[in-house]
């Protein structure tokens, strides 16, 4: 007899861990399967060189909702928080950007950035009412709550105003690029914005819906940036602590085979190892595309839906590159307080949407995009006394690179890194001890996501809200009775937020009860 | 004066050699980019021929698909909403498939031809679907339409037609069976089902040996009154046998645009289809929520008063015709039942069996247009549905 759940969650993934304390905390008897030997899936630290430790993928903490915070007290441990934005330029004049404020982009800029940032946190703030909760259900058989929910989210955008909702709904479907050509004449400034826009997707700044990402990654807390203690494994230790105090058991090393389906509903899960555990629950933390295909099976589920999952958009284009160093690179023009901060390559829009152009053909960029941080200056813990840690997410890498992903193409495109990097750090090459690359091929087999996407799916207009991650299935529950989706791929999508896990827990709670 | 032959881009039949020798009407429609015709001769006679003796439609421009694989049985069994688990080998099923949304995509006939090995054919193309079906099975789906000539041999003489061919088993075969006989070399399936609700078998073939096959039936069934005959006959027919088709009384899912213009199988009298104890199938969780909860839709059967077919008309629950509840999808006067006979689709709850209904009915006489308020009788079964149908062996007629 295989041992019995109130409720599985496939996954130790932040979202996992959040929805399945907030289960214990309700008062299920949960379980927890991870593959990987450490929770967090892309939340986590691994040592990458001989006592060098970084984040393995996410590395800085911006989206992490209150709310999350609120319902587990959780308290993450932050080695710093509102770090700087130093968008960098080859001859020093670099711009840098914190909250609202920016410096070295000339007073017009100045003021034209405070007032468009206090207008996106406006849209972005409206948006974070339904990044935490789950998504109203549309069409003729929506309940009366939905339809409630779908009111207010008119409501809301009619207290904007007639002309701020007008500009809003105008906004939501626009590219990032054309709004920061109109706004600002820093290159520098119009590059940083672009970044952030297009980061984790397969989107350049040209293309629609980049306001929306924008959006996106100020729901929440405006996109202040902080630097988890231990690296973003710190959020994931701490985050499986809250769900052991409730009571859930988590065990890692335990990749799951398959959900078991009996009768047309979900029973439980079956482990490559053989292990067999049963629950009339079972919650999703792998990507939609890997829950359905693969450990469902498209057999147990309607053809429309198995459809709709098969053409997922799941390509990522992320890598992250991590060096180790015998000491801090020199920056020009970077005073040494500040290596504690963020800083990227992205000197202009163009050069943005010119590294993207590459991925549409199955290309790494010439001169990708990047987002450097020194984890180890301000986190003794990651590196060796005297010696740190670059961690660098690179942009962009394709997934389906045309000519495969070997270690020939990794050395390649490590040498494409370290010679743009040359020009804003050049005694970058002559410090670096230990290298490692992840591509997104390699996310894709450590951290079992498909195609090794930030977000489980690309999120876009056509996969966000009511068809996320795709229509009719866009509320947790997939259509297979006792079967959730948990994790980024489910709304509203990625980034270390635990919005999905908790919207998910909460659904399940009410859901449950009311059967 | 030389007549120059106009190209219509369509196919021909592989039987056309033979149709065309005996063409006298020049009546053609396209089929799913086949011509196919109206009718030879008369098509009244070619109706009679079907009731009375044996009418010879060719169905080869019907889609067929070949499905085989290790997870063929899978496939088809969450394709469809019944249990084709049940089918064996030289069994066929009439089976009906839906979208996720239950609504019904088309319906068919599938042939369990050797174990795992199946034909599917239906009216419309469904290549792009049976794909998407196919996902995550080891499956695989072959259109076999030009590839395969079919006749369908209908009428209460065509077993004794078909004997004269000495096909080993065909006395014992049942209505809905199969079973593969040598022609000529080739393999001959024959199997016993058709679209006329009478005594009646469909052969298949290889499309290079339509014509000996053709000219050995047609040898054979010189004296049982053998007839070819055309769409006109068979529509007659098949909606006195009560069978339901595309685009006269539904349409397909994917090719409706407005909510609520497609039909569930349980709104088309196909819930002896749909097999609720099968875990999973395309279209159970919304059927299981509308039996739940009730359809919108009915099919009927009408037993019409007067002798005017009911074309297109409205259906009332009054004969005041204040308020309609639906309309008729085909109808004719049916000369072997004597009746006036139609199918259409009614808002329930109303068109229960014995429901007294009224239809609208427009007629024209010499130009000017009349209308009448006929009752109707709401049926339950075919309205014609002969015993020698299912008779094993079949009479010698
Ligand atoms: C390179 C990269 C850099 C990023 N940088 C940032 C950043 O700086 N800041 C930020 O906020 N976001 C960042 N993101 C996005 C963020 O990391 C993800 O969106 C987020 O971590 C997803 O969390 P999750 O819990 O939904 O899924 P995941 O973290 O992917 O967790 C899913 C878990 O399920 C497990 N799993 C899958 N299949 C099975 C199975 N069969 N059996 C058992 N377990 C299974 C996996 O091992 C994994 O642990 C980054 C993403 C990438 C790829």
């Amino acid at each position: 007899m295989a041992e019995r759940y109130d409720a599985i969650v496939v996954g130790a993934g932040h979202n996992g861990l959040v929805c399945a304390a907030l289960l214990a905390k309700g008062g299920k008897k949960v379980l927890v399967l991870e593959a990987n030997e450490r929770v967090g899936g892309a939340a986590v630290t691994r040592e990458f060189a001989d006592g060098y430790s970084v984040s393995s993928c996410a590395h800085l903490l911006y989206q992490l909702q209150p709310q999350v915070e609120k319902d587990l007290g959780l308290k993450p441990a932050l080695v710093a928080s509102g770090l700087h934005t130093v968008a960098l330029a080859k001859d020093g004049k670099h711009v840098r950007i914190v909250g609202n404020e920016v410096s070295g982009a000339g007073q017009d800029d100045a003021d034209s950035y405070r007032r468009f940032h206090a207008r996106m946190c406006r849209y972005a703030d409206l948006l974070k009412t339904y990044v935490n909760q789950t998504p109203p259900r549309l069409g003729r058989d929506a309940p009366k709550g939905d339809m409630l929910t779908l009111a207010r989210l008119g409501f809301d955008l009619r207290r904007l105003g007639r002309t701020e909702m007008r500009e809003f709904l105008r906004l939501i479907g626009m590219n990032i690029y054309d709004e920061v050509v109109e706004r600002f004449g820093s290159q520098l400034l119009r590059g940083a914005i672009s970044l952030d826009a297009v980061t984790g997707t397969h989107l350049g700044p040209r293309s629609p819906n980049t306001i929306l990402t924008y959006l996106y990654r100020l729901a929440g807390r405006h996109a202040e940036l902080c630097q988890p203690a231990g690296g973003m494994g710190g959020i994931a230790e701490a985050l499986a602590e809250r769900a052991r105090s409730f009571g859930a058991v988590i065990r890692t090393g335990m990749p799951v085979r398959r959900i078991v389906v009996e009768n047309g509903r979900a029973a439980g899960v079956e482990c490559e190892n053989g292990d067999a555990f049963s629950s009339w629950l079972v919650v999703s933390n792998a990507d939609p595309k890997t829950t359905i295909m693969k450990l469902v099976g498209t057999r147990h589920v309607e053809t429309g839906f198995t459809h709709r999952i098969h053409h997922l958009r799941m390509r990522g284009n992320v890598a992250k590159l991590h060096l180790a160093l015998d000491g801090l690179p020199s920056m020009s023009g970077v005073d040494k307080r500040e290596y504690g901060d963020r800083f990227i390559i992205a000197p202009d829009e163009n050069y943005v949407e010119r590294a993207f152009n590459h991925a549409k053909y199955g290309e790494t960029s010439a001169s990708p995009v990047f987002e450097i941080t020194f984890p180890s200056f301000r986190d003794t813990s990651l590196a060796p006394t005297g010696k740190h840690v670059m961690s660098a997410i690179v942009q962009y890498a394709p997934y389906a690179l045309r000519e495969g992903w070997s270690e020939k193409s990794k050395k390649a495109f490590i040498d494409t890194c370290m010679q743009v990097m040359a020009d804003y750090l050049p005694d970058l090459a002559g410090r670096v001890t230990a290298t490692e690359l992840l591509t997104p091929a390699d996310i894709e087999s450590q951290f079992h996501v498909t195609g090794g996407h930030w977000h489980h799916g690309e999120l876009a207009l056509d996969a966000f809200l009511f068809t996320r991650p795709v229509g009719g299935a866009a509320q947790y529950a997939m259509p297979l009775d006792g079967l959730y989706l948990c994790g980024a791929g489910a709304h509203p999508g990625g980034g270390v937020s635990g919005a999905a896990g908790r919207n998910a827990a909460r659904q399940i709670l009410k859901r449950e009860k009311s059967v | 004066m030389s007549v120059q032959e106009v190209e219509q881009g369509r196919l021909r039949s592989p039987f056309y050699p033979r149709q065309s020798e005996l063409d006298r009407l020049n009546l053609w429609h396209e089929w799913k980019g086949f011509s196919s015709a109206d009718g030879f001769f008369d098509t009244g006679l070619e109706y009679f021929s079907v009731r009375n003796s044996t009418g010879v439609f060719d169905i080869s421009p019907m889609t067929k698909y070949r499905i085989t694989g290790p997870d063929s049985l899978d496939f088809i069994d969450r394709l469809v909403t019944r249990d084709m688990q049940k089918i064996r080998p030289g069994r066929v099923a009439y089976a009906a498939w839906c979208d996720d949304q239950g609504q019904v995509i088309d319906d068919g006939t599938i042939f369990h031809l050797r174990e795992g090995e199946y034909r599917l054919c239906s009216q419309e193309r469904h290549m792009s679907w049976f794909r998407a079906a196919a996902i995550g099975m080891d499956v695989d789906i072959a259109d076999e339409t030009l590839d395969i000539a079919a006749l369908a041999v209908q009428g209460p003489t065509s077993y004794s037609i078909l004997r004269q061919l000495d096909i080993p088993g065909l006395d014992e075969l049942k209505p809905f069976g199969l079973l593969h006989a040598d022609f000529e070399g080739s393999e001959l399936m024959v199997s016993r089902t058709g679209f006329t609700g009478d005594l009646g078998y469909e052969i298949w073939i290889e499309t290079k040996q339509a014509v000996p096959l053709w000219d050995a039936l047609f040898e054979a069934g010189r004296l049982y009154g053998i007839r070819a005959i055309g769409t006109a006959a068979l529509d007659l027919a098949r909606i006195e046998a009560g069978f339901i088709q595309a685009y006269s009384d539904f349409l397909p899912a994917n090719a409706t645009v407005r909510p609520g213009r497609s039909r569930s199988p349980l709104e088309l009298g196909l819930d002896w289809l749909v097999d609720f104890k099968k875990p999973v199938f395309n279209g159970r969780r919304a059927l299981a929520k509308e039996k739940r909860r009730g359809s919108t839709w009915r099919l009927v059967k009408l037993d019409i008063e007067g002798n005017k077919p009911a074309h297109h008309s409205y259906i009332y629950p009054a004969p005041s015709g204040q308020k309609e509840v639906g309309f008729i999808t085909s109808a004719a006067w049916s000369p072997v039942c004597k009746q006036n006979i139609a199918l259409g689709s009614v808002r329930t709850p109303h068109g229960k069996p014995g429901d007294r209904l009224w239809v609208e009915i427009y007629y024209q006489r010499e130009m000017h247009w009349s209308r009448v308020m006929a009752e109707a009788t709401v049926v339950e079964q075919p309205f014609w549905n002969p015993a020698r149908r299912r008779a094993t062996p079949p009479g010698p007629y």
